[in-house]
């Protein structure tokens, strides 16, 4: 294994941008089965005996994927992640790294870089130290650790700071020595537990665009940890939305934000606006639905079967409009008024009362000659049918 | 000097008031800077700093002096008393002119005789004879009665030639070995406690020789002193870490369990628990019954577990070992999991992970606790003499003995300013291997 990793990150990174893409794409697309190069295969942890914490996950990572598992604190991703870094062990269940079940492989031999949420650098070892340390177990000499080393710091930019101690280093000039010390044995897959939750948010958005461009570089499959759906969706290949202990929905960022699949990954990523109704009318996926207060609207049936179900219309804020131009014609309107304006600078956020609730939330784009509305002003919004999804009530 | 900007020094001067003895000097610029008032920065900052200091000086001021009076100076006289030791050279003013007069070697003539004679007479007379023997008695055991005789004799008369009339009263005197003694006695400050106290005295010729093999003993008893203490160390230190770990990584509940049984025993009796040891340990005891009980042993080959150095290094290492437990836990808790996970996501088998991570972020504890744990070892006194016997005697139980049995203060005082240095030495190198600022108590 030593051999055939030794040297990696040399050639990786001199690969022509073209190939690495496509390797990407084939993996990606190799990912639908239960052959990906990490599998969960229904996979259930429990800590007491009497409540899951993780139920029956199926996941398939494909190889130089990115994968990000999202999802509110107690949701089981971090559960997941320990499970395949091997500091927790699975209930029931297997999980596969590159076709080999790994479930009884102590992690010192799973070969998995990790980066822990506070870093978890060694405070008694310099910077070089702690980089050497995985390759001197590994019984690696003196000089190709040196050159190892050397090597993974000039990658963060941090080739001046070798002989520092942790405690001297700024958080984000750790993060980046926790990063260079999960990557500088060559790993197949890096795991990242919530790494920039400690930095602040504009380096933590430095530090995004850095962990994507190494991990585009280095074709490293990645598997990384969030509450922060901003990041998810910034970093990630797929993005795995957890809660309850299930994957809710696993899919691409985009398709993730504008295609729900149900009223929690809904809520959960982006703002979202919520109306409560019954289903009046389906052809196919067209539905019409009536909402509490008798108005009518038109929404795309997502989980929905029957006509007269009880449904959760979901419209993004940046989807509604209140010119009928921009709308489709014979689009059913519904009355509006407006409660309070925030101005951001972009963009406006109007807030407003529709259909019984006080919280329905509009943004629309600081034009020139953009019409201003004003508290207690009356309107009529409107949707493409397409982007209200009516959804399954929570 | 660059004068520092404390942006606070303006406010202070206007509530200090005027007037201020610091020197007004400018800063790296050349510019002086000035409150808002027009004073000088650098008289303001070291006026508000020195109110500061004085305040905080008063407060300590208590426990200064209660240290002091009560730590300081007696220990300042124990260790005088060491080197000084007046008793001879005080009430036999003569025979130390003698001495003084006389180089080291020179025979005792009649004038030497004359002024013990007369010595003597006065020391009788002022009741201070006993004081005089107790003196030559630590140089010389079995003197003191000589001393007490003669003195009634002579105080009753004495005729010259004084040399014939005193060998008269003992033959003693003309002894080389007793006269060598009252040299060695007739200064006050004497080398010859430490001397004493490293198993050496001073012969006829003044050099310094090691005294007879049967009354050698005090080197015996530091070299046992001190592997005891590094032995009952390393033992605290093997029994406690994992204790101090699992304190450290239990659940609350279960570890707030586990505290209360490791301090249970920090707060009974000392003299409960080393009794506890005698009941169990002794051969009748409680652990000897299982044993043979057992047929582990027969009823003739009970073990002599305590009276014994044995029982010494078992009831201290007890006594000795939540010293050892708490720093360790203390510094423990502070230890975050992650870094032995981060250890074994890197590849490093448990073993490694524990020796090059875990281990060496302990040390500071360690250091701490094992510090705690030899010097309280190395002045420990009641447990060796209640479960020692005489193989398990340390140098503290001697002290003692000369503290209240021989009345050998000085004797005493030397043995502790020995033991003092050792323990002295030993946190130098401490310092020098480890560091001090390393140490964490909590």
């Amino acid at each position: 294994m030593r051999c055939k990793a030794s040297g990696r990150l040399h050639s990786l990174a001199a690969r022509s941008r073209d190939q690495e893409t496509t390797d990407r794409e084939t993996a990606l697309t190799a990912t639908a089965g239960t052959n990906g190069f990490v599998v969960f295969d229904h996979v259930q942890k429990s800590y007491d005996g009497q409540t899951l914490v993780v139920k029956d996950l199926n996941l398939s990572i494909g190889k130089g994927e990115f994968l990000t598992m999202l999802g509110p604190s107690g949701s089981g991703k971090t559960t997941c992640l320990m499970m395949l870094a091997g500091f927790e062990t699975a209930t029931h269940g297997e999980i596969r790294l590159d076709g080999q079940p790994i479930n009884q492989v102590p992690p010192h031999r799973r070969g998995i870089g990790m980066v822990f949420q506070n870093y978890a650098l060694f405070p008694h070892m310099t910077v070089g130290e702690n980089l050497s340390f995985p390759l001197e177990v590994r019984g690696m000499g003196r000089a190709e650790r040196e050159a190892r080393v050397v090597r993974a710091l000039d990658m963060v930019q941090m080739g001046a700071f070798k002989t520092r101690r942790p405690a001297q280093l700024s958080g984000g000039q750790q993060q980046r020595i926790a990063l260079a010390r999960a990557l500088v044995f060559d790993p197949k897959l890096v795991l990242m537990d919530e790494p920039l939750g400690a930095l602040d948010k504009q380096l933590r958005e430095h530090m995004q665009f850095e962990i994507k461009a190494l991990h585009e570089r280095l074709g490293i499959t990645v598997v990384y940890v969030t509450h922060d759906q901003g990041e998810a969706l910034t970093m990630s290949d797929r993005i795995a939305v957890f809660n309850d202990g299930r994957i809710q929905q696993l899919a691409t960022p985009s398709e993730l934000y504008e295609a729900p699949e149900n009223s929690f990954v809904a809520g959960f990523i982006g703002e979202n606006n919520a109306l409560h109704g019954t289903i009046e009318r389906l052809d196919g996926v067209a539905a019409l639905v009536r909402l509490g207060n008798g108005e009518l609207i038109d929404a795309t049936a997502v989980n929905i079967r029957d006509v007269g179900q009880s449904t959760l219309v979901s419209i993004r804020p940046e989807r509604v409009e209140f010119k009928p131009e921009l709308m489709p014609s014979g689009a059913h309107t519904v009355e509006a008024e407006v409660a309070e304006v925030i101005y951001m600078g972009d963009i406006f956020r109007a807030r407003m009362r529709v259909a019984g609730t006080n919280d329905f939330v509009m943004k629309y784009r600081n034009t020139l000659g953009q019409v201003r509305l004003s508290p207690g002003q009356k309107i009529r919004v409107g949707w493409h049918p397409q982007d209200a999804r009516a959804l399954d009530p929570v | 000097m660059a004068t520092p900007l404390d942006p606070h020094a303006a406010i202070v001067t206007h509530a200090a008031g005027q007037g201020a003895a610091a020197e007004a000097r400018p800063n790296a610029q050349g510019v002086l800077l000035t409150t808002a008032d027009g004073q000088p920065l650098a008289r303001a900052l070291t006026r508000s700093r020195r109110r500061a200091r004085r305040q905080a000086f008063l407060l300590v001021l208590p426990l200064l002096a209660f240290v002091l009076i009560t730590f300081v100076v007696p220990i300042g006289q124990m260790l005088q008393r060491s080197a000084k030791n007046p008793g001879f050279s005080d009430n036999m003013p003569q025979v130390s002119a003698w001495f003084d007069e006389n180089p080291r070697g020179a025979v005792p003539d009649e004038a030497a005789f004359a002024a013990l004679a007369a010595d003597m007479a006065a020391a009788a007379e002022a009741r201070t004879v006993g004081i005089v023997g107790t003196r030559i008695n630590y140089e010389l055991p079995g003197t003191r009665s000589l001393f007490t005789s003669t003195g009634r004799k002579v105080a009753r008369g004495i005729e010259p030639p004084h040399r014939e009339a005193l060998l008269e009263m003992d033959p003693r005197w003309a002894d080389e070995e007793l006269w060598t003694a009252m040299r060695n006695a007739s200064t006050p400050y004497t080398s010859s406690f430490y001397l004493a106290a490293l198993d050496r005295t001073r012969d006829s010729a003044g050099d310094v020789a090691r005294v007879p093999e049967n009354r050698q003993v005090y080197v015996m008893l530091f070299q046992r002193t001190l592997w005891l203490s590094l032995l009952i160390t390393g033992l605290t230190f093997v029994l406690g870490f994992p204790v101090a770990h699992l304190l450290a990584t239990l659940p609350m509940r279960r570890s707030n369990l586990l505290m209360i049984l490791v301090l249970l025993p920090f707060w009974t009796s000392l003299l409960v628990r080393t009794t506890a040891w005698i009941v169990l340990l002794q051969q009748q005891g409680v652990v000897n019954d299982a044993l043979v009980w057992l047929g582990l042993i027969g009823e003739q080959g009970r073990l002599q577990m305590i009276y014994n150095q044995t029982g010494t290094i078992i009831a201290m290492t007890h006594i000795l070992l939540p010293f050892m437990i708490l720093p360790l836990y203390s510094v423990m808790r502070t230890i975050n999991p992650s870094y032995v996970r981060a250890a074994r996501s890197l590849g490093a088998t448990s073993w490694t992970a524990f020796r090059r991570i875990y281990f060496p972020q302990t040390l500071p504890g360690l250091g701490a606790g094992a510090l705690l744990v030899f010097i309280l070892a190395v002045g420990y006194y009641i447990t060796p003499a209640l479960v020692g016997g005489s193989s398990g005697q340390l140098i503290s139980n001697m002290i003692a003995m000369h503290m209240t049995e021989t009345l050998n203060w000085s004797m005493a005082a030397a043995l502790a300013a020995l033991l003092l240095a050792g323990v002295l030495i030993l946190y130098w190198l401490y310092d020098r291997l480890v560091g001090i600022d390393n140490l964490k108590l909590g």
